[in-house]
């Protein structure tokens, strides 16, 4: 198959950058769009022209680190991530915009590299259950009801790429936040710290630069993990309980 | 040269219980001022960083990727054992110890393997306690699923992301001892160094793979956690990034490399489909608790649509050779054997590399929505790869490397033969001897960050009170300038081929000749193509671009530059392991039906390796296995 792309290069975060245009030739239909762009990599070094950067791992969907913007979608057709998405989902002569993930609180590093440290910023306020290593009680002596614990799972399921939020017009992390309060609100070890982890997620996420939501559910169609938005709505119940009991002086 | 594994005297079952009474004590006071590197933030990097900062040492962590939460250990599917017996059908510490050592092949430390079935069960528990969702009955108790290699479910899951969510676990303790500032993280950060001070590890030297600065940390010990070498054969299940630069530069610098020819391939994995391809990907091993494996019995049927070949005219073959383990054999015996079927020219799909994993009876038996419940998620990972439905047509499957049990020596402390030099995880070659059992590698990877090294760091650290060294120590300044000359080195190459075609040809070579099957004709001849395919590197490399700022391609580079000298370390290890073991299976050493044939006279000990120089044959170390409480015997699960 062949491809014309136009790909979104830039020198690093102080530059401006701009769509360049590459022709992908002899493509595999069954190579999956990062394959495809390794073999154009390869044959951008063959003619002296510096390869596209991009962020790849485990390339199986699971670790979160590809983050492609394709045809203006966060991870392009299909619900996978960037790394599950494969060619033959494409026309042959398609041309193919390729931008990296757009949000106020996602600079971009270098191409389409951006930076994603605000989501661990956003974990490290709150998004844990604080319990010490070795003093854990037996794990069957609380049961947790299938249905909580499932629920429970769908949350935690979020890969933390942040597709979400680079789908969103407001450049809201909603859907992020909202699925980690959910994970550990649902369960009755995380309980205790419900309250000082919705205040302290939502806070930051403030404070990094996210946006609010206002019910696009745009997130909620891009997202490889399948976390719905209605777990956003449920934050919101947390959060506004938990700042009542701020207000009302009770200790959180 | 002698190695002393240091092992605690004692009965088998009590040696851990003895070696804690008697660890030394590092005081709340003291721990302030002890700093520690942990390079690698997945199981064992994040468990074992989380753990030390809440006790209160000083943590700097390392890791290559863009956040912590990225690390391998997320990909990991089916399970995480543990000798719980909730099931009540017979299992122990005991069993679970002898399944490992057994299922290993006997080629692994007996009072390592026996402490690790001992905090298996507490691993379970301090995961419930973070939040960790494990799949659970209606009763609202946890559930357990079977395994390969056991006869018993033992077998924690979280749906088909088990290690996804035991990484969240450990990477949401990391992260709270990031917010108390107990702990550093330099995420985008690659380790390309080992500083030693007086012989002792003291810190490394690292590259900004933002900005591209090369910068020196020191620490009073450091501890590698950065995972398996399967990349060496440019496609296995590892991710793009999983390298061997960080325990190699190590082993360049004195620490002996144990057992390299111990790899693992995985028996479910989708099969290749052509040579663009950047990487494999596995399916749950758990798969085979519910989906029969089989090939045509004739070539012929090779080519038919599966559900018109007739019962009659199918090989089960794993039900058929192993009656008691049936698809639920080891992963090296199910591998070997999917091998062979295709060597017979049985094999299915794109150029005969593949066999048919059947869940038409489990779908029959359970119905389809249970199979959707406990396999979801990798039927639609199936379907996106190959575009084929499970559900309707037998998945295609082939073995793939998907694992490393060979890694730097360590003794029972974790500590590898340079003082202060701690190797977690998949890094060290510890517990899983020849083959590794499913459902262990979380195992193992939590079980040393979590409950062992917090607790044999200590007998360390004591005896460095006022040995402390800081970054301008002459030693740092020279690796500093040594590592930049290598990056320079790399660049000022400037040939004609990428980085990728040379990983390539180098997984090419290892995979038809330290693969499967192994023989001395064979590896003698990989050694030479590897010296070969070095020399072409190091003349015909061509990198764009400088040290500066984002350059995967020069990252790339040096992780091949290393995997081709290890690689040759690998067949030379295979090669002199003149037997045949777990996953190291050497053509000359079978049984007359074809399984893998051992020799416990001459072979029973650990291979580690010392490095001589570039260019110069490594050494071998042996320590002997010495089994106090299992007698080896002829693995069979017939």
């Amino acid at each position: 198959m062949k491809f014309h792309l136009k790909v979104w290069r830039q020198k690093d975060s102080h530059s401006e950058g701009t769509l360049e245009d590459y022709t992908a030739e002899n493509i595999p239909a069954d190579a999956s769009f990062l394959e495809m762009l390794d073999i154009v990599n390869n044959s951008l070094t063959g003619k002296d022209v510096p390869p596209i950067q991009f962020d790849s791992d485990c390339r199986e969907g699971i670790c979160g680190s590809c983050s492609l913007t394709i045809n203006g979608v966060p991870h392009g057709p299909g619900r996978g991530t960037t790394c599950q998405l494969y060619m033959r989902n494409f026309r042959d002569g398609d041309t193919i915009t390729i931008e990296p993930f757009r949000a106020d609180a996602f600079p971009v590093q270098r191409d389409v590299v951006v930076d994603r440290s605000a989501f661990d910023r956003i974990i490290q306020a709150g998004g844990y259950i604080s319990e010490r290593s070795g003093s854990a009680p037996d794990a069957n002596s609380v049961p947790i009801s299938k249905t909580i614990a499932d629920k429970a799972m769908d949350a935690a399921a979020c890969i933390g790429c942040g597709a979400c939020a680079a789908a969103c017009p407001n450049g809201s992390a909603m859907l992020f936040v909202s699925a980690k309060v959910t994970h550990l609100g649902l369960l009755p070890q995380g309980k205790p710290e419900a309250d000082r982890r919705v205040l302290g997620m939502v806070r930051q996420m403030d404070k990094e630069g996210f946006g609010n939501c206002s019910n696009y559910y745009a997130c909620e169609a891009v997202c490889p993990a399948g976390v719905p938005a209605a777990f956003i709505g449920r934050m919101n119940r947390e959060f506004t309980a938990a700042s009542m009991k701020e207000m009302a002086g009770m200790t959180v | 040269m002698t190695l002393d594994a240091h092992i605690p005297d004692g009965p088998l079952d009590k040696k851990w219980t003895n070696y804690k009474n008697n660890a030394k004590l590092v005081s709340p006071a003291n721990k302030r001022k002890f700093e520690l590197i942990i390079v690698g933030s997945g199981l064992a990097g994040a468990s074992a960083a989380a753990t030390l900062a809440e006790q209160g040492y000083k943590v700097k962590c390392f890791c290559f990727q863009d956040s912590p939460r990225r690390a391998h250990s997320i990909a990991a599917q089916g399970g995480i054992n543990a000798a719980k017996n909730y099931q009540n059908d017979g299992d122990s510490v005991y069993r679970l110890f002898y399944d490992t050592i057994k299922g290993g092949d006997f080629r692994s430390r007996e009072a390592n393997v026996h402490r690790l079935a001992e905090v298996s069960v507490d691993i379970i528990d301090q995961c419930v306690a973070q939040g960790v969702p494990f799949a659970r009955e209606y009763g609202g108790l946890l559930d357990n699923r079977s395994f390969g290699g056991a006869q018993v479910s033992r077998t924690f899951y979280a749906r088909g992301q088990t290690g996804q969510q035991l990484l969240l676990g450990a990477y949401s303790g990391l992260s709270h001892q990031i917010a108390t500032g107990a702990v550093q993280m330099f995420p985008r950060t690659e380790m390309l160094d080992l500083v030693l001070v007086d012989g002792h590890a003291k810190g490394i030297i690292v590259r900004d793979l933002n900005t591209g600065e090369i910068t020196s940390h020191s620490a009073d010990a450091v501890l590698l956690c950065t995972g398996g070498y399967g990349n060496v054969f440019y496609l296995s299940t590892n991710a793009r990034g999983s390298n061997v630069t960080a325990t190699f530069r190590a082993h360049k610098r004195g620490a002996l490399f144990a057992n390299p020819c111990f790899t693992q391939i995985h028996p479910t994995c989708i099969p290749v489909s052509g040579d663009y391809q950047s990487k494999l990907t596995l399916m749950s091993e758990s798969l085979r608790n519910d989906g029969r494996i089989w090939v045509p019995k004739s070539k012929e049927d090779c080519g038919k649509e599966p559900s018109s070949i007739p019962e009659a005219d199918r090989d089960y073959f794993l039900e058929r050779k192993y009656p008691s383990y049936g698809n639920l054999a080891p992963r090296d015996i199910s591998s070997r054997s999917a091998k062979e079927a295709c060597d017979e020219g049985r094999g299915v799909g794109p150029g005969g590399l593949g066999v048919y994993l059947d869940f038409a009876d489990a779908i029959k038996r359970l119905g389809q929505k249970t199979i959707e419940e406990r396999y979801g998620n990798l039927f639609e990972m199936y379907r996106n790869i190959t575009g084929e439905n499970a559900y309707e047509r037998p998945m295609r499957i082939y073995p793939a490397v998907h694992y490393t049990m060979g890694g730097l020596w360590v003794d029972y402390n974790l500590m590898s033969n340079i003082p202060g030099l701690h190797v977690l995880g998949e890094a060290n070659f510890s517990d899983h001897g020849a083959n590794r059992l499913g459902a262990s590698a979380l195992m193992q990877g939590l079980a040393d960050g979590y409950f062992v090294i917090p607790y044999t760091l200590g007998n360390y650290l004591t005896t460095q009170f006022g040995k402390k060294v800081d970054a301008n120590h002459p030693a740092f300044e020279q690796a500093l300038k040594e590592t930049k000359a290598h990056v320079q080195r790399l660049i000022d190459i400037k040939g004609t081929r990428p980085v990728d075609s040379f990983h390539r040809e180098l997984g090419l070579i290892i995979w038809d000749y330290c693969g499967m099957a192994r023989s001395a004709e064979g590896l003698t001849e990989a050694i030479g193509k590897i010296q070969k395919l070095r020399k072409e590197f190091w003349s015909d490399l061509k990198l764009i671009g400088g040290a500066d700022g984002i350059n995967m391609e020069l990252e790339r580079a040096g992780r091949v530059a290393d995997f081709l000298e290890f690689g040759e370390l690998m067949c030379l290890d295979a090669l002199t392991r003149d037997e045949s073991c777990g996953g190291h299976f050497r053509t000359e050493h079978q049984t007359p039906d074809g399984e893998a044939l051992r020799n416990d006279e001459q072979y029973s000990f650990v291979s580690a390796w010392k490095y001589e120089g570039e260019g110069n044959t490594s050494t071998l170390v042996k320590e002997p296995l010495v089994y106090e409480q299992v007698k080896p015997s002829t693995r069979s699960y017939k």
